[in-house]
């Protein structure tokens, strides 16, 4: 057993595990430890080769590639310790995390630790889609991998179904790699991917985007040969006799991302049923004392730039250790609110949320309230699902000690 | 006759929809853009669309087998085609630095390739 300390670890290094490590060693953490599997670091920054990265941030569009390595030069700079090709295995109560790499067993005592794990894709089976098992079939990030990593072709004539961004980007990549592009399948009335994303990967090429229509066939004996599209009616069943068989050889999944939390589940953190990802504070901190979230193992974000923005402030938070109070107030997501993050108050002060809407919706009323106190009211112009909210709100001591749960919600759609 | 269209801004993830009034040659800004960039965007959009283009070149003794590169400038949209075959025909020698010029004036539109990952050998 090799045994290592950490003023704060950081599990993943990705986007978020980056922006957390460098903003912890900014805000005085001497010994930062970042921890990942991959022999590479900027987790799934270098198979996005498209650009758009940063704008936000940094006022200048990059590609993928380029994001991560403007945060992996600085993280070098700062003498942060990286462990590659390392995975955790646990960590406990007391923040003494369990990894393994090809020197062996680690023990690494952390004062804090910040849970930067990423997401998974969800998968065929996570939508159960009937018929054969032939191959052909993949994720959408995976098949972005084999072609921008590996050189790896997927297939000549794809079906996308989702049009969740990775894949609205994938029917473009598949183009420019001479693939046919047959169309991407959504269920949902109206595209869940950036509205940026379907004019120039799909508008610009010509690929139709078959709204109110899912799979409901999967066919092929060695690999796909085909699959049966269908229209579906306000309450996505499928409406008899419009049925359709599509001849395909690819098949792409792009259905969503879930937060990976199988380490922050074992140890008992508490978990937000709708977001998947840890319950935090205001301080970007779990139910468990020292232990911090950011990134998408929090929330599925729609950029990395927000979602570094907000991984800098755990990062910050996670050097003064645990900042839990004893008393803490709820904020619930209201009508026409599918979450709302933080989920818990616990300090006065001035509070940025993010928060998602149920439906597409033009020019809601986005309130914040208190019981029957209202805290903020804002005029949006629109509101998107796929866009995330985000606002800020001050929180007064006495809204606080009233004990009242907080309520977000959208009026007028 | 100049005709009232709504575009949809493509520069950043937010995905503004502007409304313009654009003839062949005239322009004019109407509402929606939520920053500057956005105005420059929608000129283009209605009087000379390009795409920032992005892909993949096949690289030799790398680590990697291929290096993801760039436009150095947007494309106009009706050259993208020609550009990608060229891109499809390149091959580099590794080791390639971020920012490394890969094609000059790629299929004659005075825009550069170039890389925007480093690879070592």
């Amino acid at each position: 057993m090799i045994n290592l300390y950490a003023d704060v670890a950081v599990i993943g290094a990705g986007p978020a595990g980056l922006a957390a490590a460098i903003s912890a060693h900014e805000n005085g953490a001497k010994n930062v430890i970042v921890l990942d599997r991959n022999s590479w670091l900027g987790g799934i920054l270098p198979q996005c080769i498209h650009d758009g990265f940063g704008v936000e941030e940094t006022g200048t569009s990059m590609t993928g590639p380029e994001y991560a390595e403007m945060y992996i030069n600085a993280a070098k700079k700062q003498g942060i310790t990286f462990m590659n090709e390392t995975m955790v295995l646990q960590f406990d109560k007391n923040r003494k995390i369990i990894a393994i790499n090809k020197k062996g067993l680690h023990e690494i005592k952390a004062k804090s630790i910040v849970l930067a794990m990423g997401c998974r894709e969800k998968t065929r089976w996570n939508i159960m889609i009937p018929g054969d098992r032939p191959s052909g079939i993949y994720t959408a990030g995976v098949a972005q991998a084999f072609i921008n990593l590996y050189n790896i072709m997927v297939g000549k004539k794809v079906i996308i179904l989702g049009s969740g961004d990775v894949g609205l980007i994938m029917a473009r990549r598949l183009k420019f790699e001479g693939a046919k592009v047959l169309g991407v399948v959504e269920i949902l009335p109206y595209a869940s991917g950036l509205p940026r994303n379907v004019v120039q990967c799909l508008d610009d090429y010509g690929t139709p985007l078959y709204l109110n229509h899912t799979i409901t066939y999967i066919q092929g004996r060695e690999r796909l040969e085909s699959v049966t599209i269908a229209q579906v009616d306000e309450k996505m069943n499928v409406i008899p006799g419009t049925e359709r068989e599509i001849e395909c050889d690819t098949l792409l999944l792009s259905l969503g991302l879930i937060p990976e939390n199988e380490l922050s589940r074992n140890v008992g953190i508490e978990i937000d049923d709708v977001t998947g990802g840890p319950i935090i504070d205001q301080y970007f901190e779990t139910s468990l004392p020292g232990v911090f979230a950011c990134g998408n193992c929090l929330q599925v974000y729609d950029t990395v730039d927000v979602l570094a923005m907000d991984a800098k402030k755990a990062g910050k938070y996670a050097v003064k250790n645990s900042i839990k109070q004893n008393k803490d107030i709820n904020v619930k997501a209201g009508k026409g609110i599918r979450y709302v993050i933080p989920q818990k108050i616990s300090e006065p002060g001035k509070i940025r949320f993010t928060s998602r809407v149920e439906k597409p919706c033009e020019s809601p009323i986005l309130r914040l309230v208190s019981g029957d106190k209202e805290i903020l009211k804002k005029k949006l112009r629109w509101a998107n699902p796929a866009n995330m909210v985000e606002f800020d709100a001050v929180i007064s001591a006495e809204t606080i000690k009233s004990d009242t749960a907080l309520e977000v919600l959208l009026d007028g759609c | 006759m100049a005709v009232e269209q709504e575009i949809t801004c493509i520069v950043c993830p937010i995905g503004c929809k502007i409304l313009v009034r654009a003839t062949e040659n005239q322009f004019e800004l109407l509402d929606g853009n939520k920053c500057k960039k956005g105005i420059e965007y929608a000129r283009n959009e209605a009087l000379d669309p390009r795409r920032m283009l992005t892909s993949s070149i096949l690289v030799k003794n790398g680590e990697w087998p291929l290096v993801s590169v760039r436009s150095s400038k947007p494309v106009p949209k009706p050259k993208i085609l020609a550009v990608l075959k060229e891109i499809k025909k390149a091959e580099v020698n590794a080791p390639i630095k971020s920012g490394q010029l890969i094609i000059k004036n790629v299929a004659d539109t005075k825009i550069d390739i170039v890389a925007t990952k480093s690879i070592k050998k």
